[in-house]
């Protein structure tokens, strides 16, 4: 097998980085956003295990008749690494509640408008 | 306890405050637990300032594992200088935020406030105080998180709209920096910063290590607000309530500086990042564009807070001109400006939040003839503004003076005449202020209520005071950044 | 969906047994995958099943959000504290070899208070979370 496909989780790591910052740049529903920033921050949690596993590997438990172990740090530092994406993830959505509670909308161009026409229209925006 | 375990203590309390705060349900009692325990760590980082300052660098193995096995803290001159600046600044404000906050908060969620409050503090102290690579990532998602609920708090519905542009800034650089870490990791398998460092030395040409350099540059470069990457600066100082603003200005982006000086300098090295590498080209150019457009926008806005936000991305734009020449006086000037900064734009955001509790907030039509009925904010607009300028005799001379040293000393005669051409356009935009509360007739719309009650008064004079008083004994401030610039330089 | 009896005879059953699995990963986290993060999640999954199914008033008459928010700073308290005692007991924060009589029944000691608060934060979390949205505007089957 050629480097470059003997890496392959490489490729999906990349994959994943550029599609998740992609939707956050193109998308104007703030959800989707979010759906862009999480799957963004999935990328990094394969470039961390990924190569912490050796294959054939095993827990890193001494053992009779084990000698290859596989690296546990990774999933530690990645266990708390998802534990603030789900922070960011909840964090973001409740924002967005606010948000469409304060502006009846979701969509970023509908919400600049709807500030912009509030600033055109100071007495009534405050 | 002993000294030995301040490291650990300076950050453990306001992180142990926080949920204390969380439990007390009440407004005046989670305000006492965070202003004591802002206060505790502001002693603790002065007797860590001294203890380093005479003793060298304070190691502390967290739970006994040794480094680079366990979670080292690393206390060194300019680490604690920084400490001591979050912490004070975080002293300060708390008196404040008890007068502003009440004003601007529901009273029933307000010990949640509070709580949060601990907890921004507590991950800025930790991001500070750390010396493990993953263990800054940690600490720098609670300071970042805590900060994202503290600006949507904001009494206008845009504040919501800020902090999810800051939220969403924010993870993709906090994400930028962890992959460049992760890059770092694959390397060397080590996480210890100054381990790192070691066995980075033999591969650091090599193309991860490239890699890691530029996710950790944009990374941290959006997360300190460098031009371009600052777009979600001015809306989220703006539109936060008046103590987060204060505190975020003066505390938030300079410890993000201070991550990207330790891993410019500490990790990979002057060598393989400002000689072989053209970033102090790049920072250079990127700190010049930031001091112009945004000192330029910052003349044009129609309120004042939001003026103070693009006069901070151009400031910031000063301390890393200053990180950018690499050499003795430009670090120097870094460091000292990033101080002298800190204390100068907090004291503005606290006065500033006096005039937005009295007018709503703090338009300039709101503003015309202040200074007849809030004499003393506006004079302390007006001093801390001469600081800002980088007036003789204020804090902010000193910082421009070293970074004027640092470029003619680099033979950069054009640099140096740009730095002192720069401060004449944040000369028009204080005049601005003085324009409207002096010498304009007292407006309709001037809030005729008088000052802002003491507890918010007194905080925001002590920041006044302390940058006079940093432009003229400049003994603490310039001799520890110049211990600093020195450590970084070795 | 409080009169589809299928759902709610198959959760009565099934909600015992998640709590009781709740305890055995946390408990058992010493010797195997486990721990108080996967535990307090399975934990509070098993209370938001039962919010889903008998409705979200139920649900917090069985457990109040004053409750949740007094576990999730307990926690943390208690994991800050347990690295405070480090300190108390002569050693530096989060030592666990001071805790016990000998170093590993120090860690043992130690790791099991930790993961102990760490199970309680994060199922208030995942509860106040739930509360929190489900809570807001329109309310589902009540």
């Amino acid at each position: 097998m050629t480097a470059a496909a003997s890496h392959y989780s490489y490729w999906i790591t990349v994959l994943l980085m550029v599609a998740g910052l992609y939707i956050v740049i193109a998308r104007g529903n703030l959800v989707k956003k979010l759906i862009g920033l999480s799957i963004f921050q999935t990328s990094v949690y394969l470039l961390y295990i990924a190569p912490g596993k050796l294959i054939g590997g095993t827990p890193p438990i001494l053992a009779e008749g084990f000698r290859l172990y596989s690296n546990p740090l990774p999933h530690v530092l990645i266990l708390t690494a998802i534990v603030v994406g789900v922070a960011t993830l909840a964090l973001g959505l409740a924002i967005v509640v606010r948000i469409r509670e304060a502006y009846g909308s979701i969509e970023e161009d509908e919400i600049l408008a709807a500030d912009r026409a509030a600033e055109r229209r100071p007495a009534e925006s405050r | 306890m002993s000294a030995e375990q301040l490291p650990a203590l300076v950050v453990v309390a306001p992180l142990v405050a926080a949920p204390v705060a969380l439990l007390a349900r009440r407004a005046l009692p989670a305000w006492m637990v965070a202003t004591a325990a802002c206060g505790f760590s502001f002693v603790a980082a002065l007797a860590l300032a001294v203890q380093v300052t005479s003793g060298g660098a304070v190691s502390y193995a967290l739970g006994s594992w040794p480094p680079p096995w366990g979670i080292e803290y690393r206390v060194d001159v300019l680490s604690a200088f920084v400490l001591v600046l979050v912490s004070g600044v975080a002293t300060v404000v708390a008196p404040f935020a008890w007068a502003s906050a009440s004003a601007e908060l529901e009273r029933e969620r307000l010990y949640l406030f509070y709580a949060l409050y601990c907890l921004c503090v507590a991950g800025l102290l930790g991001m500070t105080a750390t010396g493990d690579a993953f263990n800054l990532f940690v600490f720098m998602e609670i300071a970042s998180l805590s900060s994202y609920v503290l600006i949507a708090l904001g009494r206008d519905r845009r504040a919501l709209l800020s902090a999810y542009q800051y939220l969403v800034l924010g993870t993709i650089g906090a994400t930028f920096y962890v992959i460049g870490i992760g890059l770092l990791y694959l390397m060397t398998g080590t996480l210890n910063m100054a381990d790192m460092a070691a066995r980075l030395s033999d591969i650091s040409s090599t193309r991860p290590v490239l890699a890691a350099l530029a996710f950790i540059t944009v990374g941290v470069s959006l997360k300190l607000a460098l031009f371009p990457l600052h777009l979600w600066l001015p809306n989220a100082y703006t539109y936060a309530p008046s103590a987060v603003t204060a505190f975020l200005a003066a505390t938030g982006t300079k410890v993000s500086v201070y991550v990207l000086l330790r891993f410019y300098f500490g990790v990979f090295g002057t060598r393989i990042v400002l000689e072989e590498l053209p970033m102090s080209q790049i920072l250079l150019a990127l700190s010049v564009v930031a001091i112009v457009t945004a000192s330029l926008v910052a003349l044009w806005q129609a309120d004042l807070k939001r003026l103070l936000a693009y006069s901070s991305i151009a400031q910031i734009g000063y301390i890393t001109l200053g990180i950018s020449m690499a050499s003795r006086e430009g670090l120097t000037a870094a460091v000292v400006h990033l101080f002298n900064h800190g204390i100068t734009k907090g004291a503005l955001f606290l006065l500033v939040g006096g005039v937005a509790l009295r007018a709503g907030h703090a338009g300039f039509d709101r503003l015309q003839g202040l200074a007849r009925t809030m004499p003393l904010t506006s004079l302390g607009i007006v001093i801390a503004g001469l600081s800002l300028i980088g007036t003789p005799g204020t804090a902010g001379f000193v910082s421009k003076w070293y970074l004027v040293l640092g470029a003619i000393e680099a033979g950069r005669w054009w640099l140096a005449a740009f730095i002192v051409a720069t401060s004449l356009i944040a000369v028009a935009y204080i005049w601005r202020f003085v324009e409207a509360a002096y010498l304009a007739p007292l407006g309709g719309a001037t809030p005729r209520a008088g000052e802002a009650p003491a507890a918010m008064l007194v905080p925001a004079w002590i920041l006044v005071a302390a940058s006079v008083w940093f432009g003229f004994d400049t003994s603490y401030s310039v001799q520890g950044a110049a211990r600093a610039a020195a450590l970084l330089l070795q | 969906m409080k009169r589809l009896i299928v759902l709610r005879v198959v959760a009565k059953m099934l909600i015992p047994f998640m709590l009781l699995f709740a305890l055995y990963v946390q408990f058992h986290g010493d010797f195997s995958p486990g721990g108080g993060f996967q535990a307090g999640v399975i934990g509070a999954a098993a209370i938001i099943l039962y919010a889903l199914i008998f409705g979200l008033p139920a649900a917090r008459r069985l457990v109040p959000e004053r409750l949740v928010e007094t576990l999730l700073g307990a926690g943390v308290l208690l994991y800050g504290g347990v690295g405070l005692a480090g300190i108390a007991l002569g050693g530096n924060y989060l030592d666990y070899f001071v805790l016990g009589r000998d170093p590993v029944s120090g860690q043992h000691r130690g790791i099991f208070w930790v993961e102990v608060g760490v199970a309680l934060t994060v199922s208030a979390v995942m509860l106040e979370i739930f509360y929190l949205f489900a809570g807001r505007g329109h309310r589902f089957d009540e």
